[in-house]
Parts: C-alpha cells; structure tokens; sequence
C-alpha cells in the first residue's frame, strides 16, 4: 500500500504507546458528575434544569438557541446539587450542572432507528445536534455546524481522522479496533448529510492492523466504491485538519479558512462513532473514550468514562498512583493543557489524561540555553513559518516584525518546541505573538467600524443641513 | 487519596521534548571530524600535528571560559562549542604552524569571531575562520609554507627538500599541465587529492576522510545537504566555464572541507532552505572567483567568510507558507 504523508515538516516523536493493546473498559460512574455548559466552540448553554431537580441518563439540561453550539446532557441519574462557576480543564471558570449520582442509573428511552434510508439531510443533522456531538479530537467544534456548510460550497470529500499523531494516546486507534462498523457508519451518514461522493478513512501505519480491519469491513459490506482507506506515514502533527488534507488529497485550506473552502470534511473516527451511536441508537454525547495513561497511574489503559467525571474519581476508580504526581495533562503532551487541581472534569473533547511524576522535569527542561541557528526549527515547521525570527520578534516585542512572519498562521502544534536542541520556549512564545496580533487586529477592526460610523453620520447630517438651506 | 502524593506544577505546551541538546550536537561534530584529524596525523607526523590541535581546543576553551567571565555570561564551555572551533580552527592551520601562533589565533578565533557578537549563536562569521584570517593576514608566511606529506620521513633537514606548494599554488605559478606532470597523470593527481597525499592545512588534503565525516552529519542530521551541494557544484560548473579542470577544482584546496564543516556553521549561515542554497551558490562563485583572478591561490576561507556578511539577506527568501499562496480547490 502506498503511504501518504505531507512534507515539508512534521517530526517523528519518541514516546511510548503503552495502552496499545488495552481495550476499551467502561469506568464506574461517578458519585459526583461537574458538567459544564460549555464544552465546545462556541456560544454557551443555558441551564434547562434547577438545582434541586431529579435527572436521569440522557436528560437534556443545557441549551441555547445560538446556532453555533451543541447542548449537554446528564451524564448520570441523581440530583442537580449545584449549578455554580467551577473550574475546567481549558484554564477558565465556567457555569456547571453538578449532580449527585444516585447510582440507580435510570435512563430515558432513546429513540432507535434501523436505516437512514427514509431519513431527509435535516432529520439527520436534528439528530446529530440533539445529541450534543462536538469534535472528539480536541477542537470540540459543534459537528451539527462542521456539517452545514453554506449553500455555495461543495464538500467532494469526508476525510476520517484515524491519524492520531500525539504522543501516548490509544484513544483512537482502540476506537478504530473496537467499532469499525460505526466509523464506516458515521462516514455513510455525513456522505449523506454532504451529498458528498468520496469517503477516505486516514490511518498512520504505526496503526496498520487498524487500516486492515477497517479495509476488511468495507470490503465485507461492499462500500469499496465510496470509501477507501489510506494509510500515511508516521509523522507528527499529521492528525491535525491542514495537514492530513494535504497529506491525503495534497491540497491546502487557505490561510484564514476552513476545509469546506477546499470542499473537504474532516472528522474524528471517535465522532463518526458518536454520529453513528446518536443516529441508530438515538444517544446523546454522555460519555467517550479516553486514553488514561503516564508513568504514575496504575492500571494505564483505555476507558469509557462519563463527561463530568472529576480527574480526583478517575484516579480512583482506575487504581490510584504509585508514585508521587507532578503533572496532569489533559489532551496529548504536544498539545495538552497541564491542570493546576484534581477537581477538574472530563469534557467532551478531552481525548486524553496523561499522569506524570519527577521524571516530567527531565521530558520537558525549563532552562533555555541560547539559539545556536540549527534551523531544526525551521525544517519541521508543518506549516513552514521561521520559528527563530518568530521567537526574536518577541523577544524584542516587535509584533510588526512578527506579522511580517505570518505568525497567525501558526497551528500551535509544539513540534518547533519539541525538536529544539536549546530547550527555547518557541510554540509558548509564539502562542502569545499571536494572540497579541489577533487582539491587535480586533481593536483595529472596531476602531475602523467606529470611523466609518462616525463618517456616515456626519454625511448624514450635512445631507441634511444643505436639504435645510 | 494521600494529598502527600501530589504536587502540581502547570506549565504551557508541549510537555514533551527531543532529548537531543546542543551538547549532542556539538558532539557529533567532533566525531564527524575525527577520522580526518588521524588522517592528518598520519600524513603530517603525530608530535607537532597532534600538537597543534591539543594547543588550539585548550587555548579555545579556556578563551570561552575567560570571555564568559569578562561578560559576566553564563558558562558555556561544557556546550563543547568552543572545543569544536578550536578543533576545525587546527585543521585548516599549515601542520608546521608554531604554537604561539596557534594560541593568537584561537583566541583571536573565540575573542573576535564569538565573544564580542555575543557568545554561542550570535556569531556573524565563522569563528574558526575568523581565527585563521587574522593568522593569514597578520603571519602571511607562516601561513603559505607547506610541508610535504610524510616529510619526517625525509632524512634532509633542508627546508626545500621537506616544503612544498599546495596544488591549487602550484597552478598559480606554474599552469595546471606542469602540476599534472608532476604527478604523472590527471588519474594520480585525482587520486592524491582524494586520498590527501598532498601538501595543505592539516585537515584539509583527504576528501575522503572529510566525506566520510560529512555523511555522518548528513546521516544524523547536524548538517543539511543543501549547503554543501550547492556549494560543491557551483564551483564545478563556474570551474568548467574558466575553463579549469572541474573535478581537480573541487577535490583541491580546502573546499570540502569549508562546503561540509565551515559553510554549514549554524549561527553563520542561514536557516531557511532557499537561503542555504542560494548561500551555496554565492561561496561557489566567489570561490572561484578568487581563485581565477585574486593574488591567493585558494579562495575557500575569504569566500565562506564574505558570504556569511551576507546571511540575513539569504535568509529573506522564505519558504513556502502553507495555505498563503494557494488558488482556488486548495491547489498549491
């Protein structure tokens, strides 16, 4: 089979895959699940229960009517005891329902169907909104919007992200071996959704047993004419949207757009599960796979775990530590968010929860030493920015300069940081050049609008004044 | 759960790093040069050769170590950055240079080529270059007295029996059909430059042993391939259009030595793909440049050394940005 890959760029990671061969184990509920109303890009949800309120499985109790959104459900049956500020793994305070589980474990009756074949575009699309499906890779964009593209673009192609390309994590890949008939399910729907002809499956050959059962199951339900599978080379950050696209169809999203510019969808095999799940079986978004993993957690492996569920009841239901804990992250370690608390919970994007202890100061040194101009930086940029002059720009606080590198186009993917010799901060760094330009640009915009109006009212007035005269 | 066991600490993406450190790199540059170190040991006599090399890394480390202090910097010696000037900076020095010649232009290399810009990364040019152009300019005939290859062999003491003229000065005074001569044939001649058994800097005769060497960086990475390339085949094909021999004018002199060990300096040359290559080509022409119209008979050293004034331009020419110049479909 031909391998696929994207150049220039990426880096191979040394890391150790350690919960490869652990299949998916459904955790116990929580007694206490921390469910904030927003867990994905874009408006929040309003709370549709009162504290005090009896819940079960699967009861909806946040929503908004802001199209750029996906409602939350309960993720176990109880009491709503609070719905208060607490603090979420993406470093902000935000509005939660918090229940207290009654382990009765009461469920409402989801609503099954057997084929999508008398289903219209919207039916599925209501389906995939009601259920709360967001991105399962990290971005947690709301799928229901991912797959409404406006009237004026056409979507040739749905790209399943099988790539999983951050260190550590299984989640996928054990996805991949466990519910290929969903993944092949969820391509078929957004086919359907997208009247879109071609469906590619990507998977990296560091997961090739993955490729084949997939390959096996399109052949044994003879779709071999709308989905094919392609296998890439392993690389990082190729799982992420710009660079699998160009590593399977060569093509590349403009700076400043979407896939769906360039006709193409690219989903998380975890979500075309979920899609798959919120379709036949009618089930919202409760609960999702997670690679729980690091080299201080007993028992690493891969786990079924119920959005809410708090870091401190993962710790303990997955068997404890063993050694003393100095780091969570919640995602992979390229990209992860390092938690300050234990109270933190599982949210729909959260593919992952890496525990590290002393050795974390030896994988990730603080000190920088100075630049020696490798151009390590430079060669494995995927995105094929100049990490070195980015960094100086900053360093001389020099956003203009900065700009003139393209900065914004950064996907903050680490790997500058990951492959330099002197240990400098560049993807910290440059997160924050760019922030600080985005903001800039935004201030920018507004003063410009002000003016505008300003000018118009003016006009407006002399208009008036000469129609006086 | 044992509040004991826990201690948090919150840093910022990624949390995971290559194990390599400039340290390994530095590291893999002194194995890369080793092979052609023996060869000019074995070609030039293991006391005063060896010894040169030991003078110069020791003057060169301990001239970090002092300017560190001076500036009041960090220590830097244990990157091995200045071990590895001093290391190339004896192999492109003639192998009868007296010591007290070798310290001035350590130091001068570390002192005038890093120090003074800032330290490891900051350097403009190539510092063990900048060592040997102050030692050429300052000694001019120290630095153009060769001796020949195995001359402790030789019973004369005399000093015209053991000197004798690179190849490239040879040509110089001579013409190229009496260096061919001398060797017999362009065959024997190819094959003494390629093996080193001629007269020059002490590391740079053999392009074997510097081959050797410069794959191993290739191999591992240290160095890119575009530098060297670019360089070697520009001044091929500039040779050719002179109408000098091509394969004599890249296996002469010290080129492979500059294309693979000095021209691929980090802080001295430039970091995006294009600018290597266009760096490459500029060296090439003026190398033969140099060669053809200048007074030296070899170019390699002030050429790389010109070129690297010119590096922050080279470095302009960007590469390719994903997503910026794409046209309609996502075509690139």
């Amino acid at each position: 089979m031909k391998l696929f890959t994207y150049s220039p760029g990426g880096t191979e990671i040394e890391e150790e895959k350690w919960t490869k061969d652990k299949p998916y184990v459904k955790l116990p509920p929580p007694s206490i699940a921390v469910i904030p109303l927003l867990q994905h890009t874009g408006a929040p949800n309003t709370p549709t229960v009162k504290v005090g309120d009896h819940v079960k499985i699967g009861v909806l109790i946040g929503s908004t009517s802001v199209p750029v959104s996906a409602p939350v459900h309960a993720s176990i049956s109880g009491d709503v005891i609070a719905i208060e500020d607490r603090l979420c793994p993406t470093g902000s305070k935000i509005q939660s329902v918090v229940i207290k589980n009654d382990f009765k474990e009461e469920m409402v009756e989801f609503e099954r169907v057997d084929s999508i074949k008398n289903l219209t575009s919207e039916e599925l699309l209501k389906k995939i909104r009601d259920a709360g499906i967001v991105g399962l890779g990290g971005a947690a964009f709301p799928t229901s919007i991912k797959l409404s593209p406006p009237k004026n673009k056409i979507i040739d192609t749905v790209i399943g992200n099988g790539a999983e390309c951050e260190a550590y994590l299984t989640t996928d890949y054990r996805i991949m071996k466990e519910f290929p008939d969903e993944i092949i399910n969820g391509i078929l729907i957004e086919l359907r959704i997208l009247d879109a002809k071609r469906g590619i499956i990507a998977v990296e050959d560091n997961k090739k047993d993955a490729a084949d059962l997939l390959v096996q199951k399109i052949t044994e339900r003879n779709l071999k004419e709308k989905i094919e599978v392609v296998l890439l080379k392993t690389k990082y950050p190729q799982g992420g949207e710009k660079q699998l696209i160009k590593a399977v169809l060569g093509r590349e999203v403009p700076s400043g757009g979407l896939p769906l510019d360039i006709g193409v969808v690219v989903q998380n095999v975890g979500t075309l599960k979920a899609i798959s799940e919120a379709v036949f079986e009618g089930k919202p978004l409760i609960e999702r796979g997670i690679t729980i993993s690091g080299t201080v957690i007993n028992n690493p492996g891969n786990y079924m775990v119920r959005i809410g569920t708090q870091v401190s009841e993962i710790i303990d239901k997955v068997g404890g530590l063993s050694k003393k804990l100095r780091k969570i992250i919640f995602g992979g370690p390229m990209t992860g968010i390092a938690q300050p608390s234990l109270e933190v919970p599982v949210l729909k994007g959260t593919s992952g929860i890496l525990f590290f202890g002393e050795e974390y100061f030896e994988m990730a040194p603080e000190e920088e030493s100075p630049c020696i101009r490798c151009a390590s930086c430079v060669d494995s940029c995927p995105i094929g920015l100049l990490p070195v002059f980015i960094d100086h720009a900053y360093r001389r606080n020099d956003m203009k300069l900065a700009e003139s590198f393209n900065a914004v186009d950064c996907i903050e993917c680490g790997v500058c940081s990951y492959v330099c010799p002197a240990k400098r901060h560049l993807t910290d760094n440059i997160k924050k050049v760019k922030q600080s330009i985005l903001k800039q640009r935004k201030i920018e915009a507004a003063k410009k609008a002000a003016f505008e109006k300003l000018k118009q009212k003016r006009e407006q007035e002399n208009i008036e004044k000469e129609a006086k005269k | 759960m044992n509040s004991e066991m826990i201690d948090l600490v919150v840093t910022s993406a990624p949390h995971v790093r290559k194990k390599i450190k400039t340290f390994h790199i530095m590291r893999d540059v002194v194995i890369a040069i080793l092979p052609v170190t023996i060869g000019g040991i074995y070609f030039f006599g293991t006391g005063h050769t060896l010894g040169i090399i030991v003078v110069a890394i020791i003057s060169s480390v301990l001239a970090e170590y002092l300017g560190n202090l001076i500036f009041r910097r960090k220590n830097t010696i244990w990157d091995l950055s200045s071990a590895v000037t001093g290391f190339l900076f004896a192999l492109v020095l003639p192998p009868s240079s007296p010591y007290w010649m070798v310290v001035v232009g350590a130091v001068s290399a570390i002192f005038l080529g890093k120090i003074i810009f800032g330290g490891i990364g900051s350097n403009p040019f190539n510092p063990a270059l900048v060592g040997r152009a102050v030692l050429m300019v300052s000694w001019p005939t120290f630095m153009t007295t060769w001796v020949k290859p195995f001359y402790w062999k030789i019973g004369s003491k005399s000093i015209s029996a053991i000197t004798s003229a690179t190849p490239l000065s040879i040509i110089k005074l001579n013409g190229y059909p009496k260096l061919v001569s001398l060797f017999g044939s362009k065959v024997a001649l190819y094959k003494a430059l390629f093996l080193g058994n001629v007269g020059g800097s002490i590391g740079e005769t053999s392009v074997f042993l510097i081959l050797i060497g410069g794959v191993y960086l290739l191999i591992r990475k240290v160095i890119d391939w575009r530098i060297p390339v670019s360089y070697i085949s520009t001044v091929f094909v500039l040779s050719f259009i002179f109408g000098r021999d091509p394969v004599f004018s890249i296996l002469a002199g010290g080129l492979f030595l500059g294309a693979f060990f000095m021209a691929t300096d980090y802080s001295s040359s430039p970091v995006t793909p294009i600018g290597k290559i266009i760096f490459g080509i500029f060296i090439g022409f003026l190398t033969v440049i140099i060669r053809q119209f200048g007074s030296y008979p070899e170019g390699v050293m002030f050429s790389i050394l010109l070129g690297n004034a010119f590096v922050s331009y080279f470095d302009k020419v960007k590469p390719h940005i994903y997503g910026v110049f794409v046209q309609k479909g996502g075509r690139v």
